[in-house]
């Protein structure tokens, strides 16, 4: 189900409350189950009440079945305010070796890496951070699929939620011919930059970027941009998630 | 967590009263903030509404209203607000709205509280934001007791005073007796009561002269006068005094600039007293008083010009010492002007007196009392006129090239615009001097202007003083009736802008990308000084000096209230800075001292005190045109 579900992503918006509440049945890891059973609000919720999490991973590369995670940071937020205080960052081993490339572009070392535990045993602490609140990335394909790819090789089940994507939302209003140009090609460009061209439009400061932590905490300053230049606090958040 | 990745902690670092934090205060705040983005034009803080945090503006701008609606405020990146809000009663009074489109960080108040508690900077800073610029001014006054001290706290005794008809010899067993170096002379009133005053024996009397040991030796002995001829005969007629609620400061600068080492103090117009050279100097021990009586015992210009490094060293002594603005402007002219008068001394023995009379002048920073270690020169000669050039010239063009020459052996370099007495426009007869200024009035462009607005600070070094006093007459005669004159003026006043820009730029500059530096000259004090000098023409003032002129113009209503106080703080800070990296640049011996201020050099404090100085003269240049419109052709 999990399969045919995620296959017709791209065409229309699933029914997220649904799927959370089978999952949250027919989970078998308890984790799991019990981030699926905190569910997501009902879509007609105003988005300015949604608590919200934005999240960045930070990869070995850009294909989710040869490359793994590095880095993981969530800054839970709302429209209201980004709290930091409760922002978290995780480094973790991928199973998957990782590039001297790849090294260079997250400045992650492999000692750091070698030292780093496993996702599964970060797994808890990630998912008791999501719990009741909608993720926001920054180009939705990267963290649904390599957080579904790493969680199917650990638990052999899937785990897929609601995300609103900052960068199709910025893509919908600035760049459409630009976005199909981009789908053109084959992986994506670093995704820093896009996202910093983006914050850029609002007059947001630069970051340095390729940091999980620091690329989510861009990105929720950004949706709170993009809501306040294009939508309202009113919008309902079902408009935005996919 | 891993704050450090962030950008926070660095950022706010960079900014007061953060930058005084230690790291271990500033991680516990990087690590508390909240987040939001606010787009341009939207409310952040309604009037009245709670509130408790303070608010950190990471990015962008926006402004704060008074009660009133207008405009109190305008703040940008690194600028905190809220906190006096915080500190009262939990309630916004000064709604804020974003300018720009605007990020800010939000401290929690408990956070605020601890920071108030455990660092007396950051609690310093919050008690006296409103005031930031005036307390910072004020501070350094504080440093400087000279300017404080009054002159009648250096006077311990009586002044020994004769009667004009007392024999010469009963006057020097007097001052043997009584132990003094000198006498008062006092005389029956003439027919002015302005200068009398009742003695003990309530009689009226007047001041009219002074008779020092050394004019026992240099008048009487040297000339072989009787010693029962009356003291009226030797005596220096008419001295120069001081009052006695004068700053020790203005007292020393009194005898620096007359040359006298006896100066009379009077209460009212009674003399309570003398003092002395040493007196000021066991007061304080002062470096650039013995550099001016060093300049007069020269007897050649090479002579003169090893002095100059002397200059630089007693300059940042100075500073030093916490010298402001105003005492180190006028050190330092009086410095130069010295350096100008020996130069014309050595200059007359050399090539004989002057045919007819002549006046040297100094024009620019060296007139208004306000030069700085790197002050070029610029002068002019004023000449009788009897003048003729055929026959007087040679005489006026050869001193000029021997003071102008000599000046710059000295360390005052040439005047690039040629603004020098060795330029032939600029050595003519008072009469031409007269068209000259008539016709800068009268038929005034701002292009005719802008080179020779420099001729409207003018000051006397040498030489007959009353012919400047007659063109700073004309001047304010006709200056106020001029509205096309003060307008064309205003025009070029508004050539130079402040730097408000900067401060958003030097984040930008600390990346590496460009190095970038203020010429707190050109951006900051020249257009300050050249905006004051246009009020003070229209009113008639006939001051040089941009503090007394602002005196000048607080007696008029020609600026809105508090104005001429701000644009007194301002000029302060602007130049202390100024002088303050010069002398920095002087003790580290660097080659180079000029008017630049490299962001690096300035504290997070500096640049915020900088930046409300820029404001005050970016909101007195608006007003500056609005006054002096250039009128229409057809009135």
């Amino acid at each position: 189900m999990a399969t045919r579900l995620f296959s017709r992503l791209s065409k229309q918006v699933p029914d997220w409350p649904t799927y959370l509440a089978s999952r949250a049945k027919d989970a078998k890891d308890p984790r799991l189950e019990r981030y699926y059973a905190s569910g997501t609000p009902d879509p007609d919720t105003p988005i300015g009440e949604v608590p919200l999490v934005a999240m960045d991973l930070e990869t070995t590369g850009l294909d989710a079945s040869r490359h793994g995670i590095v880095s993981i940071g969530v800054v839970p937020f709302t429209l209201e305010r980004i709290r930091l205080s409760e922002a978290r960052y995780w480094v973790v081993a991928p199973r998957r070796p990782l590039s001297a490339e790849s090294v260079t572009f997250h400045h992650i070392t492999h000692s750091e890496v070698a030292s780093a535990p496993d996702l599964d045993s970060v797994l808890d602490e990630l998912l008791a951070c999501m719990a009741g609140r909608l993720a926001v990335v920054h180009y939705r394909p990267i963290e649904r699929e390599f957080l579904d790819a790493a969680i199917h090789e650990r638990l052999d089940e899937h785990l897929l939620f609601p995300m609103i994507d900052t960068m199709s939302l910025e893509a919908v209003r600035h760049r459409r011919r630009h976005w199909l140009w981009l789908r053109r090609l084959m992986g994506r460009p670093p995704a820093s930059i896009r996202l910093h061209e983006s914050r850029q439009r609002y007059n947001l400061p630069a970051y340095t970027g390729h940091h999980a932590l620091s690329d989510a905490l861009a990105t929720a300053e950004l949706l709170q941009a993009q809501i306040a230049r294009h939508y309202s606090w009113q919008t309902p958040v079902g408009t935005f998630w996919r | 967590m891993t704050i450090e990745q962030l950008d926070i902690r660095d950022h706010m670092a960079q900014f007061a009263p953060f930058d005084t934090l230690p790291d271990e205060l500033l991680d516990r705040v990087a690590e508390q903030v909240d987040v939001r983005y606010f787009q341009a034009g939207t409310d952040l803080l309604v009037k009245d509404q709670p509130i408790h945090e303070l608010w950190y503006l990471r990015s962008g701008a926006v402004e704060m209203f008074k009660r009133s609606g207008g405009l109190f405020n305008r703040l940008s990146e690194g600028d905190i607000f809220g906190y006096s809000d915080l500190l009262r009663n939990n309630r916004v009074r000064f709604p804020v709205r974003a300018l720009e489109d605007s990020l800010v960080y939000f401290i929690p108040e408990a956070l605020f509280q601890q920071l108030c508690d455990e660092n007396d900077e950051f609690s310093d800073f919050v008690d006296t934001g409103g005031q930031r610029l005036k307390a910072t001014v004020e501070e350094q006054h504080r440093g400087s007791d000279m300017l404080t001290t009054r002159v009648r706290k250096l006077i311990h005794r009586q002044p020994l005073l004769v009667e004009a008809g007392m024999p010469l010899q009963q006057a020097a067993r007097q001052m043997r007796e009584e132990n003094t170096t000198c006498v008062l002379v006092l005389d029956a009133p003439e027919d002015d009561w302005e200068h009398s005053f009742s003695g003990r024996d309530n009689q009226s009397w007047r001041l009219a002269g002074i008779l020092t040991d050394r004019d026992f030796c240099t008048r009487v002995l040297a000339d072989g006068i009787s010693p029962q001829a009356p003291v009226s005969e030797v005596m220096s007629r008419d001295p120069i005094a001081i009052q006695s609620d004068e700053s020790v400061y203005e007292a020393m600068l009194c005898m620096l600039r007359n040359n006298v080492q006896h100066l009379p103090v009077l209460h009212r117009r009674h003399p309570i007293g003398v003092l002395n050279l040493p007196d000021i100097v066991r007061y304080e021990t002062h470096s650039s008083l013995y550099l001016v009586n060093n300049i007069f015992h020269q007897t050649d210009v090479s002579q003169l010009a090893a002095l100059s490094g002397e200059v630089r060293t007693s300059f940042a002594r100075l500073v030093r010492d916490g010298a402001n603005s105003e005492m180190t402007g006028q050190a330092l002219a009086t410095i130069g002007r010295s350096f100008a008068r020996r130069l014309l001394e050595l200059g007359e023995a050399e090539l004989g007196p002057p045919p007819v009379p002549y006046c040297f002048m100094v024009l620019g920073s060296m007139a208004r009392d306000e030069p700085t270690i790197t002050a070029d020169q610029d002068n002019a000669l004023i000449l009788d006129d009897r003048f003729d050039p055929e026959r007087h010239d040679a005489y006026f063009k050869d001193l000029a090239a021997f003071v102008s020459d000599g000046l710059a052996a000295c360390g005052y370099p040439y005047c690039k615009g040629d603004i020098m007495a060795t330029n032939e426009r600029w050595r003519q007869p008072l009469k031409v001097w007269k068209r000259y200024f008539g016709e800068w009035m009268d038929e005034p462009s701002p292009e005719r202007l802008l080179h020779s607005s420099i001729f409207f600070d003018l000051a006397s070094v040498h030489g007959e003083e009353e012919y400047v006093e007659q063109l700073q007459d004309l001047i304010a005669e006709r200056a106020p009736q001029r509205p096309v004159f003060l307008a064309a003026m205003a025009r070029n006043a508004l050539g130079r802008t402040p730097p408000l820009g900067f401060f958003r730029t030097f984040v930008m500059e600390r990346d590496g990308k460009h190095r970038q530096s203020i010429n707190l000259k050109r951006r900051g004090t020249a257009p300050l000084v050249d905006l004051v000098r246009i009020h003070a023409l229209a009113c008639g003032s006939k001051a040089q000096n941009t503090f007394a002129r602002l005196d000048d113009i607080a007696r008029t209503r020609l600026l809105p209230e508090g104005v001429n106080e701000r644009l007194r703080h301002a000029f302060e800070l602007l130049s202390m800075v100024r002088i303050r990296h010069q002398a920095y640049d002087i003790e580290r011996n660097e080659d180079t001292t000029d008017n630049s201020v490299v962001p690096e050099r300035l504290s997070g404090r500096e640049r915020r005190h900088l930046k409300d100085a820029f404001e005050v003269l970016s909101h007195a240049q608006k007003f500056l045109g609005f006054r002096y419109p250039m009128p229409s052709k057809g009135r």
